[in-house]
């Protein structure tokens, strides 16, 4: 597979959150996140509570995604500490947040997946593994669809689209066949299949500076596509919008897209979508043990807001409830037309 | 404003200035331009598949801008649209291709 330096080994500009912060803030927009708010009557945007709780493990990957908000890779080292893994592990023992949401980089590479994921299960708690399938294909890393089967752990699945050239032009030369391969060894462990209970659920990014489809009208072709073409199956499909940050943002850049890409988001902001955004459920866990409200705030160096507890050692889930939410020009990207979350569309 | 060609793709964004002039027939025309691109019969991604096709019949930039962006959103690809662009083509090429019966008519009214 075709691997790329990633933004911080190049020392490019943009691999600082703060940087991007700066970029996005340049841009002339028609309004701001804040105000398209406020005229939907959701300013302040808070929290509904703590129904996820989304662990980033680790920024190191096996890819280099040419949209990738992390800007992972192979080079990143970046890792979750034992001594965090525990705090999250114990918050999520003493709270009833019911789903652990483990993302990355990959998250499998992190030395201690095996024991995050069966720490969540044993608790009883629905856990997500945000795996990008060719991670499996790795000959260390066979071991991952059946201990993610034997620990019924439910699987979102990245792939941009049905047919490889797409694929292979967001994620890497090679990566669609991987995929492919991955998708078929975990339908014959019974991922995606009815009655098995065993989730697989995939998840696309739009190949470009545009919107995504329709979830619903996307998952009929995607279904039928797959299993014509391939013979597999999953479950759902979520569309997610390509943030403009990190190296989507970059890609933007280089592509002289960047106030066009935004100012479709600004036009697409759609309040409905707007009032379902995911931080209002879920708080998300940096490597370091840092809480922000969501993955992209995460990435921006956007930390939940002042005054609130900080890190994972210090989680007041009462107070963290029902915080006012970080904001920026990045958040239109959530709010754009049927809306954006790592469940997919919202609206 | 540079004025120095005739399309600009920024004017795209400033279609609505058109209703400046009569604002009646502006409000109209939306109407109607917004429930003909709804889902109806036919879906709003083959509408917007036709609607490529048609832009590149009547070459309007601006149409072309806007329904490759709005066939991609509604989840073409780039083998489906450009086999409507064909559809577009083939038409306008047979359209030519087919008035030369009417080279032929002539040429038999004026032949011996």
């Amino acid at each position: 597979m075709r691997v790329l330096p990633t933004l911080q080994k190049q020392h490019h500009p943009l691999a600082s959150g703060a940087a991007q912060r700066r970029r996005l803030a340049q841009l002339p927009l028609a309004r701001t996140f804040e105000a398209a708010l406020d005229g939907a009557g959701l300013l302040p945007l808070l929290a509904t509570g703590i129904e996820v709780l989304q662990v980033n493990v680790g920024k190191k990957c096996n890819q280099t995604c040419r949209h990738c908000h992390v800007d992972a890779g192979p080079d990143r080292t970046e890792m979750m500490p034992p001594d965090v893994v525990d705090a999250c592990l114990r918050v999520l023992a003493e709270s009833a947040i019911p789903t652990l949401d483990v993302t990355g980089g990959a998250p499998e590479l992190h030395p201690e997946f095996r024991r995050i994921v069966a720490a969540g299960v044993a608790l009883g708690r629905r856990v997500i593994d945000r795996c990008n399938l060719t991670i499996t294909r790795l000959p260390n890393y066979r071991w991952i669809p059946p201990f993610l089967a034997e620990h019924r752990v439910e699987i979102s699945a990245s792939l941009p689209y049905f047919q490889g050239h797409q694929t292979d032009a967001q994620r890497g030369e090679g990566v669609f066949d991987e995929s492919i391969a991955a998708l078929r060894e975990l339908n014959s462990l019974g991922y995606g299949r009815a009655g098995s209970g065993l989730v697989l659920n995939l998840v696309t990014n739009p190949v470009g500076a545009f919107l995504p489809p329709d979830q619903r009208a996307a998952e009929r072709d995607w279904k039928r596509e797959l299993g014509r073409r391939y013979g597999i199956v999953f479950d759902r499909l979520y569309t997610i919008t390509n943030m403009p940050i990190s190296r989507f943002l970059e890609h933007l850049d280089e592509k002289g897209q960047v106030e066009a890409y935004l100012t479709r988001l600004v036009q697409g902001f759609n309040p409905a979508a707007a009032a379902g955004v995911m931080c209002r459920t879920t708080l998300s866990v940096g490597w370091d043990g840092t809480l922000y409200d969501c993955d992209f705030n995460q990435m921006l160096d956007l930390p939940v807001g002042e005054g609130l507890p900080r890190h994972i050692r210090d989680l007041d889930a009462a107070r963290l409830a029902g915080r006012p939410i970080v904001l920026g020009p990045h958040c239109f990207g959530c709010a754009a037309g049927a809306g954006s979350s790592c469940g997919g569309a919202v609206a | 404003m540079d004025h120095s060609h005739y399309y600009h793709a920024a004017d795209l964004a400033r279609f609505g200035e058109v209703g400046k002039g009569a604002p009646e027939l502006w409000e109209k025309f939306q109407a109607w331009y917004g429930a003909v691109f709804a889902e109806g019969a036919l879906t709003a991604r083959e509408k917007a598949l036709i609607a490529l096709a048609v832009s590149h019949a009547v070459q309007c930039p601006y149409c072309i801008d806007a329904y490759t962006t709005a066939s991609l959103e509604h989840g073409s690809n780039e083998e489906q649209m450009t086999e409507a662009v064909h559809v577009a083509a083939a038409i306008r090429g047979g359209s030519s291709l087919v008035h030369g019966v009417q080279m032929r008519n002539h040429l038999e009214r004026l032949g011996m």
